[in-house]
């Protein structure tokens, strides 16, 4: 299993909690238009990916953050 | 390029009207459609009262009915205090109405230095700036400190000029749990050791009326080698020995870098100022854009600010009865049954939970017909989703005031059913 599949499916885990839609996720679902996340949902998910990977994403980077997709990516710079 | 591009023979005669797409208003529908809502349910519209006179800092009239002020941030009293409109009548008389310019330029009159003296006499430190607002200190000194490839670190629940400070400027921006001294700690361990940090938090947070435990995160920025800012807005005049604020009251006037503070709440007029005993502080003034590139107050402002503030270096009276106020009003209102943001009485402001939009509005409206005007507060300026009922206390409210206002949330409170 690549490193990228794992953290997808890591940050997948983590979203659970926050998927209060049960909406199907997959690399393209956006936080704020499938998820319909507002921003204290976003403050807490942030916090527990930031935690299971020990890195921080700043607000600069989150800024550019759409898609699962993207954050996996994210991750796996950030890790790197 | 001619100027014959702009000549109006070149429109139409009759535009079209825009298409929704391409009308830059239209992305606003949303928000008059709620505002619309909550007007057609009957409710006065909460962020467009009109004070048609204001006869006292705890007195106005509002549509020909007296009422009490419980939602302005008039802590002090200090609005109508005869020596502070005498300085300021002075001054219209002796320097005029306006300054016409930039501080950097023509805008530096004598009552702008003596309004720094007196914040350097006031918080014992070397340097002061004044700003034209508070809004604008926290945005020129936060976007002005960091700069690229540096940290901003800042509480969740920060008031919006240090959000905006943050995107005004070129910094990494993270942000911390509100009030969370581990959540800080965790954060900032885990930025590169050598980059420049700055963390910025506020002595009371002014929408629950809660205090930071400044003295432990100060702590811990300081273990992570970061600058630390406190903005002192809501507790000026009134924490610690000589009333500097929450980080006096903690001790930590030689930890706290900078402090930012305004005009506007117990100094009783408007303009923003930044307090440090950092040796370089006066470079702020080259390289501060929301410093340079603005108008500077008027001279009767200043002469006012000035005034008030070297009054309320000895304003021992007001500040023992400020806090009394808010004791009453906190026990009170704790007492009858309501939900508060603080569990105790920790600062001049008192919010009153509520469960939702509907049953604010009800209660606010129910307020105010009994002439008392409290602050309304939603999200987002609040935090976690609540919708607030904000009263804030002035040195001047009278016991026999207090009591008015205890009645009138009891009346008001199991008229709309929020207490049973």
């Amino acid at each position: 299993m690549s490193d990228r599949t794992e953290i997808f499916d890591t940050v997948t885990r983590l979203i659970e909690p926050f998927n209060k839609k049960q909406a199907e996720l997959g690399e393209s679902t956006t936080f704020q238009g499938d998820l319909e996340w507002d921003s204290l949902t976003v403050m807490d998910f942030v916090a527990a990916i930031e935690d299971e990977f020990d890195i921080i994403i700043t607000m600069n980077m989150q800024a550019e953050i759409e898609t699962v997709g993207q954050l996996v990516d994210a991750v796996e710079k950030l890790k790197a | 390029m001619t100027e014959t591009g702009l000549q109006p023979e070149t429109l139409p005669a009759d535009p079209a009207p825009l298409a929704p797409e391409r009308d830059l208003m239209s992305k606003f529908d949303p928000l008059i459609a709620e505002r619309q809502a909550l007007l057609d349910s009957g409710v006065t519209d909460p962020f467009a009262i009109v004070m048609d006179e204001v006869r006292s800092p705890t007195e106005a009239v509002i549509k020909g009915r007296e009422t009490i002020l419980l939602g302005t941030y008039n802590y002090m009293g200090m609005t109508f205090d005869p020596d502070v409109i005498a300085a300021g009548h002075a001054a219209l008389d002796q320097f005029g109405s306006g300054t016409n310019g930039s501080r950097m330029l023509n805008g530096t009159f004598r009552d702008h230095m003596e309004v720094e003296q007196a914040l350097r006499d006031f918080y014992g430190v070397s340097g002061a700036i004044v700003f034209s607002t508070g809004y604008m200190a926290n945005l020129g000194m936060i976007s002005t400190l960091a700069g690229k490839g540096e940290y901003v670190i800042l509480d969740a629940d920060s008031h919006a000029s240090i959000y905006d400070g943050c995107k005004q400027g070129y910094a990494e921006v993270v942000r911390f749990r509100h009030n969370d001294v581990n959540d800080l700690d965790k954060r900032l361990g885990r930025l590169p050791k050598e980059a420049g940090k700055l963390v910025v938090l506020e002595g009371v947070y002014s929408m629950l009326g809660d205090v930071a435990p400044l003295r432990e995160m100060v702590a811990v920025a300081k273990k992570h080698g970061a600058m630390v800012l406190s903005d002192e807005a809501h507790s000026m005049g009134f924490y610690g020995p000589n009333g500097r604020g929450v980080y006096e009251d903690q001790g930590l006037e030689r930890d706290v870098d900078f402090v930012v503070g305004t005009f506007s709440k117990s100094v009783g007029t408007v303009g923003g100022f930044c307090v440090s005993n950092h040796p370089k502080f006066e470079a702020i003034r080259l390289a501060c854009r929301p410093y340079i590139f603005t108008a500077s107050l008027p001279p009767s402002v200043v002469a006012t600010a000035a005034a008030s503030i070297r009054k309320l270096m000895t304003a021992e009276k007001k500040r023992a009865q400020l806090w009394e106020n808010a004791r009453k009003l906190h026990g009170g209102l704790t007492a009858m049954g309501f939900r508060l943001g603080t569990a105790q009485c920790e600062s001049a402001i008192v919010a009153v939970i509520l469960e939702d939009q509907e049953q604010a509005a009800a209660m606010w409206q129910a307020l105010l017909d009994g002439g008392l005007y409290v602050n309304m507060a939603r999200p987002p300026a609040t935090p976690a989703g609540t919708f607030l009922l904000r009263c804030s206390l002035c040195a001047e409210h009278t016991p026999a005031q207090i009591d008015r206002v205890l009645g009138m949330f009891e009346a008001a409170g199991r008229a709309v059913g929020v207490l049973a």
